[in-house]
């Protein structure tokens, strides 16, 4: 009889730890492992596709053709880096000596012109998205609390702002590329004409979500939080800056992020299309050099893309997280 | 003793998609200093619009609002709020919200040191010290009342606007909400005006209960005098002749005089059946 009664407990207690364990690998383990199968099925499906296709570029780049050549353009990357030292070095030793036979020359430095890498083009891309992506918050959100607290100001511009936010940035490209060559016009220009380009572009593609989204956050403030504001007869500056903007946090990050999203693709497009610094570049001097390695640089330089746009984003989502109080808003 | 709050003869006139609404007519009510003031009525009859003209947040189409003889034009602190939702700033913790108004309204009145000592008496007034830096996510609806309170106190206000302060909290909060509140007014003697649908808590807290009357064109209906003497306690006034009078008083106002028209119609609907099948 004891037995019986202690075999149930025992039972019972295999049981309980059986679905602890269950209970575990399903809030532990499954958001792991779960991804974990997902990309090996697609490798899978990847390998598989690519080996049946054949371009007069030679195979489709499978898994493991993008990763020979990330180590090959890291390779590239540091060699390019070791020539660009010894280049430096060469003209320091050479201006030394003239300089110690005649005391009056003046050494003339010159700088190293070498290729630009794979990875330099990454951080020239990711320059240009971020200077766009913030000289477009500089404007925008300004304007977009300007617009929301305005009915009559927001009634005076939503045509405009409904007219082009449709239009994609790149049909404005030759007319900024034209209009940058004629007014930036300066002896030793601080910024490349081809930078302040891809900038304006990212901009313009930044500019219109951020209004909207600002603007659409600000009219539609909770009505009590606007009465506190009015009981307390708090001043215009400090209604915006304690009451409207810190409302409005939410509704502007989701304006930010969205246009981040957007602007990452467009400056791609855009520097393949204007033969830019940045990845678009190096993705279409790979694919005019028509190499038997073209295709998996170019695969390789998709991946980069897409995972550099994925941590763009998580960072403005860490960044919500810390700057807003509304934690709910800050998912993914 | 004078008339502080005098609100007079007001008419309200909403102007609607189907043309105008006439909400409030001819509400005229004159309330003393010190006087604690409930103002009972069905749902959608016109009480929130009667406190948001006296806020200021509303602005009549007739008659006016006269606070010590001078006309109520916008809102300000002299006339705090107490809203239904308890309105805090999320962003900001229960001091900083505190902290929001008292700076603004003494602003060039009180030293950064006195600001923070009336900030903290204001919130232990409400006794909410325990939870002063945490954020209105963090505590519960009681408390967010509580701050509520103590943010419109801290303005110290000559008149205290609150808008069914306790309509959201369960029945336990708020008979405990409601001692604190009468706690509170033993200690500062407050003009308040309360709008409540809570019949107790009009009888329990109110030295004069407003009961108005259906809307449209609502108006003051009946007004009530309650002269129980102070302390209250809830308890022992459960079995209080007097109280119970007051009590099935304000009943029979909004019961038997006032009774909704929905409440008749659905009445009607029966009868008119039985002619049909006659
Ligand atoms: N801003 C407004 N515009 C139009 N109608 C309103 C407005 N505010 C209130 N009303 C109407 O006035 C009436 C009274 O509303 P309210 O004062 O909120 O009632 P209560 O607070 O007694 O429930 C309701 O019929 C409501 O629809
Ligand atoms: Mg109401």
């Amino acid at each position: 009889m004891t037995s019986v009664v202690k075999n149930q407990i025992v039972g019972d207690s295999t049981m309980n730890q059986l679905k602890q364990t269950l209970l575990s690998f399903n809030t532990r383990a499954k958001p792991v492992l779960l991804p974990v199968v997902g990309i090996v099925i697609f490798l899978f499906l990847w390998t598989l596709a690519a080996s049946s296709i054949n371009t007069s570029l030679g195979k489709f780049p499978g898994p493991s053709a993008v990763v020979t050549q990330m180590g090959n353009l890291y390779n590239e990357h540091n060699t390019e880096r070791e020539k660009a030292s010894a280049f430096y070095q060469r003209q320091e030793e050479r201006n030394a000596k003239r300089v110690a036979k005649d005391p009056t020359y003046v050494p003339k430095t010159r700088a190293y012109t070498g290729k630009e890498t794979f990875l330099d083009q990454i951080v020239t891309s990711l320059i240009t998205v971020m200077s766009g992506f913030i000289l477009a918050a500089i404007l925008a959100i300004p304007l977009g609390i300007a617009i929301g607290l305005s009915k009559n100001l927001n009634t005076a511009i939503n045509p405009i702002i409904q007219i082009f936010k449709p239009v994609s940035p790149l049909a404005w490209l030759p007319l900024v590329t034209m209009a940058v060559s004629a007014l930036y016009v300066s002896d030793d220009p601080f910024f490349a004409k081809s930078f302040v380009n891809s900038l304006i572009t990212v901009t313009l593609c930044c500019i219109w979500p951020m209004v909207i989204n600002t603007s659409v956050g600000v009219a539609s403030i909770n009505q009590d939080w606007d009465n506190v504001s009015k009981v307390l007869r708090l001043p215009k500056l400090k209604h915006i800056q304690k009451i409207v903007l810190p409302a409005a946090i939410p509704s502007i990050f989701t304006g930010m992020r969205m246009s981040l999203g957007v602007a990452w693709m467009v400056l791609i497009a855009a520097e393949m299309l204007a033969q830019n610094p940045g990845l678009g570049k190096f993705v279409w001097d790979e694919f005019q050099n028509g190499s038997s390695e073209s295709l998996s640089r170019i695969m390789t330089a998709v991946i980069v893309i897409g995972f550099i746009g994925f941590l763009l984003d998580r960072a403005m989502q860490k960044i919500q997280y810390f700057v807003s109080w509304d934690k709910s808003s800050a998912k993914l | 003793m004078s008339t502080l709050l005098n609100i007079s003869k007001i008419d309200m006139v909403f102007p609607t998609p189907k043309g105008d609404f006439t909400a409030l007519k001819n509400v005229d009510l004159q309330i003393k200093k010190g006087e604690f003031i409930s103002l009972i009525g069905h749902s959608g009859c016109g009480k929130s619009t009667v406190l948001n003209v006296v806020a200021g947040l509303y602005q009549a189409t007739k008659g006016g609002v006269l606070l010590n003889n001078k006309e109520v034009t916008e809102p300000g602190p002299e006339r705090a709020v107490v809203f239904q939702n308890h309105s805090l700033l999320p962003w900001l913790t229960c001091y900083q919200n505190v902290e929001l108004a008292v700076k603004e309204v003494f602003k060039n009145k009180m030293s950064p040191s006195e600001m923070k000592d009336w900030i903290n008496h204001n919130i232990q007034l409400v006794h909410m010290d325990h939870a002063t830096h945490k954020l209105p996510d963090e505590i519960s609806g009681g408390m967010k009342q509580r701050i509520g309170i103590a943010r419109a106190l801290a303005m110290q206000p000559e008149v205290l606007l609150m808008d069914e302060p306790f309509g959201a909290l369960d029945a336990l909060t708020r008979a405990h909400m409601q001692d604190s509140l009468m706690e509170i007014q033993d200690e500062l003697n407050n003009t308040v005006i309360m709008i409540t649908h809570d019949v107790d808590e009009a009888v329990l807290l109110s030295d004069r209960i407003v009961m108005m009357t259906n809307g449209p064109a609502a108006t003051v209906g009946e007004i009530l005098d309650v002269n129980l003497p102070r302390p209250r306690d809830r308890i022992a006034l459960a079995k209080d002749p007097e109280y119970n009078q007051l009590r099935s008083s304000v009943l029979e106002f909004l019961y038997e005089k006032q009774r909704k028209v929905e409440t008749i119609s659905t009445k009607k609907t029966p009868k008119t059946k039985v002619t049909e099948v006659a």
